[in-house]
């Protein structure tokens, strides 16, 4: 891969991170995906839920295969402002609470404020501090008097952690809701490198809404496509120092291949030639039921679709410092183009059980 | 704004240097003599010939922070905290080891099991992650002892309010020096400690050798003034002015010379709150305790979220504790006598 | 208030309250509903699982209106030879709020939930609960009650100044709503007002229904908690301030264009609304946004406190301000 690929996938990553879209309120990603894919594609289309649909046609346009990757990430909502100025709040998808002390958060209301989630001091603890501290003993300090606070936020008003993403060592970075913003980058290198090869099958990239509340954007976007094949591009646990034994993917060998039932056997064999013709590193990852992607909304939809999953391997999923290998990301975005690239023409004959 | 500048260095107890050197360069204009001691700390002193009491203003440069203390085989950094950090603050956070990024991660939440939630992860259960790829790769940027810092910038915060690391004590910093750049009829010693966080120990240093007839501590005290915290655990309240201390864990101040000060404070109509509790303790602890003692106050800025990752304050307090410390200096020795 | 002079019909709440109704067994209810909507719409009927879909013919946009039918209750699993009987759960019911609770059942049999012996409080779970209907012997209780017949709590209706208590308000308020914005409405838009069935179970008719009509545009009209009661789980929901706009439940976030139509009209209307943020629980909204390839929906919420009590409670000014806002949004042009 080239160094000018990875930091375009870089540069698209961060943009993506630095923007807020927490499951529901993806409107504000809108623009930039939708600016991003346009070059790519024959054409770009949004459905009432807000997933958007990057189209580009193969040479025949017999088949329609569909990419999943969603936009959405976990955030915060505003539930309810104190008398002094707090604003106490719920979480939108699985947030860890421990994750949440002494985080700065932009709270968008009117306009977008600056919070701080605090803590008690140390000082002043009292003994308690095996517990982890609870959300509902959390509030975040915006440095207003109350009745300011209330011309500018109101309950329901949506709350994303403020993370500026870091580039460490070999081309790693560590930021927050790459699961699945770094998905999304995937289709669009995946996009990218279909333009230098010739592939019969229409491809539509779909961005989708609300997999963190549930696979809730795959399972409509896949109903409206009812495509032939899809593959779905999520992040999947890599290893660390407290999870050795529990987590076999690692950081930096290349994308994870699901399997497992929730996969069509056929849709990993051919994902996992196209990664050994072309040399492309790969991890394998066998998941007993649920892979808990969009992958299993979508597999179960009108008549059922063979699905498969590649992932980027993922430090700290959840967290605002969430940890992945560039070069992972380019190399997922490659293979999926080259299975693409290299599926036959008659696809249906191709994917009975 | 010096407050920024300092708040954005590195420094913790034992490593001052980044924080000692910019106040060196900061100060050497105003003052006539500028020494650093034996244990690190850097006293400034204006007027070393004057008659009269020598003042001493204590402020510690030291911020808490973390310390690498092994590597393990995957070239993940474990260590240990230099002062005291509640460890339920560090996860999910960036932060400076030398001139790299690090992250402290947390297992994902799909991976921990309902109970495991609940726990809070302790020091010893966190890492951080540089992107190494082994040992052997991390060895190469990072030692045994090097020091990992919070990772924040010092922003204004909603109206009126500051965020950012190592309020404290950089605020007190900020505030000595600036009386520093200043003109009294006195013999002053800015005295910038070190190592506060692990012990008072550059204060106790410092009182030794200045011998001060009156010292005051500038700090960045801890405000519980938030959530359901009930009124009588607040401490202190951003915004309500520089707060005096009254007792903490290493200092019973003395009524008349508080009387005096707040006499001084309501004179002039700069607005102070007491600092309403027991815990805690500041340079005052070793320096009114020197050789044969040294009436002690101190005076600080209350800060919410003290020793975490972002801090919160209220700038206003910075410039009326700066008026208050401008008042009381004025005021010696006629209106503030120092007899015993 | 506009219902001054057109007053709302609280004795058709008091009787679609007081009327039998647990999920699986909406008959009763569904049929009452059916008489009183008959002379206002073009066509009623009902779907294969009970769904009564009550239609108004338009050319405008598709809209669906769902409130459900059904409230929580109890089926019976077991008759012992003494005449009690066991039980399981039907919808979310609170095991620890059940003993010496009275039940009803379709024919008018009472019974009171008794409860075995404990050792202490933390013991009490389902197994150790049974129903007492004052038989002798198992005979004498098959003549009246069978294995798989069901039971509601009882909890009559009560109508103090502005407040109204009763059981299953949760969702019959939500359904006397609908009757009332019915019986008002003018139109241009095809409105489907389907009053469904198992939604306490899991949203189940809601799912079938709006498969089958595939609106433009759907609004649940169902029962919020409350934050306002002593020590209360913290929610700025309180009783009085109007009806609900929802933002968030577990089953749906309303998108964001629903959102901002419900809350202008409510306000170029003068109506009084709040912002609800519900940290547990779903309505019919939530399956029907995922039907097919998506439905924008919204949820208009009627403060409700002691929800699942047999006394959930209500304010009337609540009542018809939710009316008043769903005449509007049924009478504007519905552009998001």
């Amino acid at each position: 891969m080239s160094n000018a690929q990875l930091t375009s996938a870089k540069e698209f990553l961060i943009r993506l991170s630095e923007n807020s879209g927490v499951s529901g309120y993806e409107e504000s990603l809108t623009p930039l995906v939708k600016n991003e894919f346009a070059p790519l594609a024959d054409s770009i289309q949004q459905d009432s839920l807000g997933n958007i649909y990057a189209l580009k046609k193969g040479t025949q346009g017999r088949y329609t295969i569909m990419l999943a990757a969603h936009m959405d990430e976990i955030g915060l909502m505003v539930k309810k402002i104190d008398e002094k100025g707090f604003i106490r709040f719920s979480t939108v998808g699985g947030v860890d609470q421990r994750t949440l002390l002494s985080q700065e958060v932009i709270i968008h209301g009117k306009e977008e404020v600056l919070g701080v989630i605090g803590s008690i001091p140390p000082h002043l603890l009292t003994g308690d501090e095996d517990k982890a501290v609870k959300i509902e003993d959390m509030g975040i300090d915006v440095g207003m008097p109350v009745e300011e606070t209330k011309k500018l936020i109101q309950v329901g008003d949506i709350i994303t952690l403020r993370r500026k993403p870091v580039e460490m060592l070999n081309n790693i970075l560590a930021g927050k809701s790459f699961d699945d913003r770094a998905g999304v980058v995937v289709m669009k290198v995946c996009l990218e490198e279909l333009q230098k090869l010739s592939h019969a099958h229409n491809v539509v990239a779909v961005s989708t809404i609300q997999e963190e509340l549930g696979l809730r954007g795959a399972g409509v976007s896949a109903y409206t496509l009812n495509p032939d094949l899809a593959i779905a591009i999520d992040v999947t646990h890599a290893s660390t120092l407290d999870t050795k034994g529990t987590v076999e993917c690692e950081l930096g060998k290349g994308p994870a291949i699901a399997l497992g039932p929730n996969i069509h056997p056929v849709v990993y064999e051919e994902l996992v030639k196209a990664a050994q013709e072309n040399r492309i590193p790969y991890q394998v990852e066998p998941v007993p039921g649920r892979t808990g992607t969009d992958a299993w909304a979508i597999q179960v939809v009108q008549a059922g679709v063979p699905t498969g999953l590649l992932s980027i391997p993922l430090r700290y999923m959840h967290t605002s410092v969430e940890t992945i290998d560039l070069r992972d990301v380019v190399l997922t975005g490659k293979l999926l183009a080259y299975f693409i690239a290299g599926l036959p023409e008659d696809l249906e004959g191709q994917v009975c059980y | 704004m010096l407050l920024k500048l300092l708040t954005e260095l590195n420094g913790t107890s034992g490593a001052e240097k980044e924080i000692r050197n910019a106040l060196k360069k900061e100060l050497e204009p105003f003052v006539q003599n500028m020494q650093i001691d034996k244990i690190g700390n850097l006293i400034a002193e204006k007027n070393p010939n004057h008659p009269g009491p020598k003042i001493m203003l204590a402020a510690h440069m030291d911020e808490v922070a973390l310390m690498i203390t092994s590597i393990t085989s995957d070239g993940f950094l474990k260590f240990k905290p230099v002062g005291g950090i509640d460890s339920r603050i560090l996860v999910s956070k960036v932060v400076k080891v030398n001139s790299l990024f690090g992250v402290i991660g947390a297992k994902a939440i799909h991976l921990q099991k309902p109970k495991e939630r609940e726990q809070a992860l302790k020091t010893d259960q966190l890492y951080i992650d540089i992107g190494a790829k082994n040992k052997e790769e991390a060895e190469k940027q990072v030692k045994l002892g090097d020091y990992a810092y919070f990772y924040t910038q010092t922003e204004n915060l909603g109206q009126g309010y500051l965020k950012g690391k190592a309020f404290d004590d950089r605020v007190g910093c900020a505030i000595l020096a600036e009386i520093l750049k200043r003109e009294y009829p006195l013999n002053l010693v800015g005295a910038f400690t070190v190592q506060e966080e692990v012990g008072l120990r550059g204060a106790t240093v410092a009182a030794y050798h200045v011998q001060p007839d009156f010292a005051i501590v500038l700090e960045g005290t801890v405000s519980a003034h938030m959530l359901e915290v009930e009124e009588e655990e607040w401490v202190t309240v951003p915004g309500k002015g520089p707060a005096i201390s009254i007792i903490d864990n290493s200092s019973l101040y003395l009524p008349q010379l508080l009387k005096q000060v707040m006499k001084i404070a309501e004179k002039q109509g700069i607005p102070y709150q007491l600092r309403k509790g027991h815990k805690g303790g500041n340079d005052a602890g070793k320096i009114h305790l020197s050789r044969a003692g040294v009436p002690t106050i101190a005076i600080s800025v209350p800060c919410r979220y003290l020793h975490s990752t972002v801090s919160v304050l209220a700038e206003k307090d910075i410039e009326h504790t700066l008026q208050l410390v401008d008042a009381i200096l004025k005021a010696i020795p006629q209106e503030f006598p120092l007899n015993k | 208030m506009p219902y001054d002079q057109n007053p709302l019909d609280y004795a058709l709440l008091e009787r679609l309250t007081q009327c039998f109704g647990p999920s699986g067994v909406e008959g009763k209810v569904t049929a009452l509903i059916a008489d009183e909507v008959r002379p206002y719409c073009d066509e009623i009927k009902t779907d294969s699982l009970g769904n009564l879909i009550a239609i108004r013919r338009g050319s405008g946009k598709k809209i669906m209106i769902a409130a459900h039918a059904d409230e929580i209750g109890l089926m019976i699993t077991h008759i012992d030879d003494k005449g009690f009987l066991r039980f399981a759960p039907i919808g979310g019911v609170s095991i620890s709020q059940l003993p010496h609770r009275r039940v009803v059942f379709q024919n008018g049999v009472v019974g009171t939930i008794g409860v075995e012996k404990l050792e202490k409080l933390s013991d009490l779970k389902l197994s150790k609960l049974y129903i007492d209907i004052g038989a002798n012997s198992i005979e004498e209780c098959r003549q009246k009650v069978q294995i798989g017949d069901s039971a509601v709590f009882e909890g009559n209706f009560i109508h103090q100044d502005k407040r109204i208590s009763s059981k299953a308000l949760d969702d019959r308020v939500g359904c006397f709503v609908a009757i009332e914005a019915l019986k008002r409405l003018q139109t241009k838009h095809e409105v489907y007002f389907v009053f469904t069935v198992q939604e306490e179970v899991g949203i189940r008719g809601a799912q079938t229904a709006a498969y089958a009509l595939e609106p433009d545009l759907a609004i649940a009209v169902d029962v919020t908690a409350t934050g306002d009661t002593p020590k209360a789980h913290p929610m700025e929901v309180k009783l009085g301030q109007g009806a609900a706009i929802k933002v968030f439940d577990r089953s749906m976030i309303t998108h964001p264009k629903i959102k901002a139509w419900m809350a202008g009209t409510a306000e170029k209307h003068s109506i009084p609304y709040q912002w609800e943020v519900l940290e547990f629980g779903g309505t019919d909204s939530g399956a029907i946004h995922l039907t097919k390839g998506g439905v924008p929906s919204g949820v208009l919420s009627i403060p409700t406190r002691y929800i699942h009590s047999p006394s959930e409670m209500v304010d009337q000014g609540d009542v018809e301000g939710a009316t008043q806002l769903l005449l509007a949004l049924l009478e504007g042009e519905a552009v998001l």
